[in-house]
């Protein structure tokens, strides 16, 4: 398989803290890849990280063998990699039609365009003149990943699809994303870890900036993605070796 | 009265235009370029040598001098500015006086420190006038400004709702991180927007040497008068800078009735009746801090929504 992201031995900082702390990941091009974690995992920082939003310390990311370790986020945006952020981050004062259009606008031309994703995301059509900012979550959320998409992506990062939404909301989201499966390759950080397991070809567990487990869902067993969770072995390990030095 | 009233609108187009230049650096680069007065009197200056030094037609060196300034404000971005902002918010107030000072003495050192106008180049544009019924007389050379200011700020409104380059500035003032997401070089947009902001400047300085007389060092008080119009009307909103502009236009007008030393007093009186109607609606309080506080006596309308 051809890699479609590397990231080696990445470190990102916030300040004093290291939030990402020397990631190794490989992904592969088509794959679907749900990243979970508690709060504080480090999630996020890595969807900002490989988007270009928040800068690498060490290590490097490579998109299919490119260093793009150097690159700002509206650059990767060119090269192939788009990110629905967390909070959807539209701008609220404009149209649905022109969220799209500079996405559209600024990104790379391909199959994606106003057409296919409104086809994709029924949803969007009707809502095309309105102010982005008085979308309802679902349909932000919809509009989000249509943003990400019409610029044509080989890398689609989704971050917090299902957070604030509603299950009704969330079911169409996904069912929309159904779509995209094969045509590109997926990251999504997902708290809901039923809908991970069940959407994702692949699964990441991250703890405290660090991978924790990764794996198929079938060949993952529940008791192993909880304690991944949660650090349960790293707080137990921690704990046996402060009491073997006391 | 009537007369005044109108004199007052016609007034606040070429107030409106010294404004357009502030509010839009304000809302897109978020930063006040105190040297923006100056600007204004550097295009003027140019245009002047244009035509008394190259002997020049004034519209072609209106023609060449817009651009020019265009250039210089992308330059001043690229070169000072984006690197100022990066130290934070005061560094660009401090950098933009210092600029303005060097501009202020550079222009005495190139051009001298005598008056100098371009009324004498426009014919008989200077005194010439239209009767209106009710015995009323308006300038053309106010009327024309006028009508310039209008078409000129329209442009600026449809470059930024009806094109990529405006979506994207309107994207970068909402949202700079979530443009970069979009593919927009914020970098870039600033330059545009920067480019924009000195041609206008430019324009009301020639503008300015049309209807009266300029000196290198009129700059701070072609700022004041901005800023007043910026503050009245509203940052970010085209439609409120020419509100702005009109209203301290009017106030000069009507205040120049009482007394012709009441002029300037007039409108700096509206522009404190304003500021202090902002700071008691308790926008600045509720939100805390001194920088919320700027914010929001100057920024009371969301940048750039696409509304004039």
């Amino acid at each position: 398989m051809t890699a479609a992201l590397e990231l080696n031995q990445i470190v990102g900082r916030h300040g004093q803290l290291q939030a990402i702390k020397g990631m190794t990941l490989r992904i592969d091009k088509g794959e679907v890849a749900a990243i979970i974690g508690a709060n504080g995992a480090g999630k996020t920082t890595l969807m900002r990280m490989i988007a270009g939003l928040h800068p690498c310390a060490e290590g490097s990311i490579a998109l299919f063998g490119s260093d793009v370790t150097a690159m700002p986020a509206h650059g990767r945006l060119k090269a192939g990699i788009a990110l629905s952020p967390e909070g959807r981050r539209l701008f609220g004062d404009m149209t649905v039609q022109e969220n799209l259009m500079i996405a559209a606008e600024n990104g790379r031309r391909g199959d994606w365009n106003l057409a296919s994703v409104c086809d994709a995301f029924s949803q969007i059509t009707p809502l095309l003149a309105r102010p982005a900012g008085g979308l309802s979550g679902g349909q932000r959320q919809a509009v989000a990943i249509a943003r990400a998409l019409i610029a044509n992506p080989d890398v689609l990062l989704l971050d917090e699809v299902s957070l604030g939404l509603s299950p009704v909301a969330v079911d169409g989201v996904y069912q929309s994303l159904e779509t995209l499966r094969g045509a590109m390759t997926m990251i999504v950080v997902e708290q809901d870890l039923t809908r991970a397991m069940k959407f994702a070809s692949r699964v990441i567990c991250m703890a405290e900036g660090v991978l924790e487990l990764d794996g198929a869902p079938k060949n993952l067993t529940r008791a192993q993605i909880t304690d991944a969770y949660f650090g349960i072995h790293k707080t137990a390990d921690t704990a046996a070796g402060g009491a073997a030095h006391a | 009265m009537l007369e005044a009233i109108v004199q007052g609108v016609l007034l606040g187009g070429y107030y409106a235009v010294l404004a357009a230049g502030l509010s839009l650096m304000f809302g897109v680069v978020r930063f006040i370029n105190l040297a923006h007065g100056d600007m204004a009197v550097l295009g003027a200056m140019i245009a002047l040598w244009f035509v008394q030094g190259a002997g020049l037609h004034v519209a072609i060196a209106i023609a060449l001098t817009l651009p020019l300034m265009g250039a210089l404000g992308w330059l001043m971005q690229r070169m000072i500015f984006e690197r100022a902002l990066r130290g934070g918010f005061l560094i660009p107030i401090l950098t933009t006086i210092g600029l303005g000072a060097a501009l202020q003495n550079g222009m005495f050192g190139l051009f001298g420190s005598d008056t100098k106008s371009l009324g004498a180049y426009i014919g008989n544009l200077s005194w010439a006038s239209w009767e209106i019924p009710g015995g009323i007389f308006i300038g053309q050379l106010p009327g024309y400004m006028f009508l310039t200011a209008i078409l000129v700020l329209g442009a600026v409104h449809v470059l930024l709702t009806r094109t990529a380059f405006g979506r994207a500035v309107r994207a970068t003032a909402t949202d700079s991180e979530a443009a970069a997401l979009c593919g927009v070089d914020a970098r870039r947009v600033h330059r545009g927007a920067a480019a924009i902001a000195v041609a206008l400047a430019g324009l009301a300085g020639i503008f300015l040497a049309m209807r009266a007389q300029v000196t290198p060092f009129a700059g701070p008080m072609l700022l004041i008068f901005a800023f007043e119009a910026v503050v009245i009307g509203g940052i970010g909103s085209l439609r409120g800078t020419l509100i702005g502009g009109i209203a301290l236009g009017l106030a000069q007008s009507l205040g120049a009735m009482i007394s012709p030393q009441f002029s300037l007093l007039a409108g700096h009186c509206v522009f404190l009746a304003v500021l202090a109607y902002r700071l008691m609606s308790g926008a600045a309080a509720g939100r805390g801090g001194w920088r919320a506080t700027i914010t929001a006596l100057v920024f009371h309308k969301s940048m750039l929504r696409g509304k004039s």
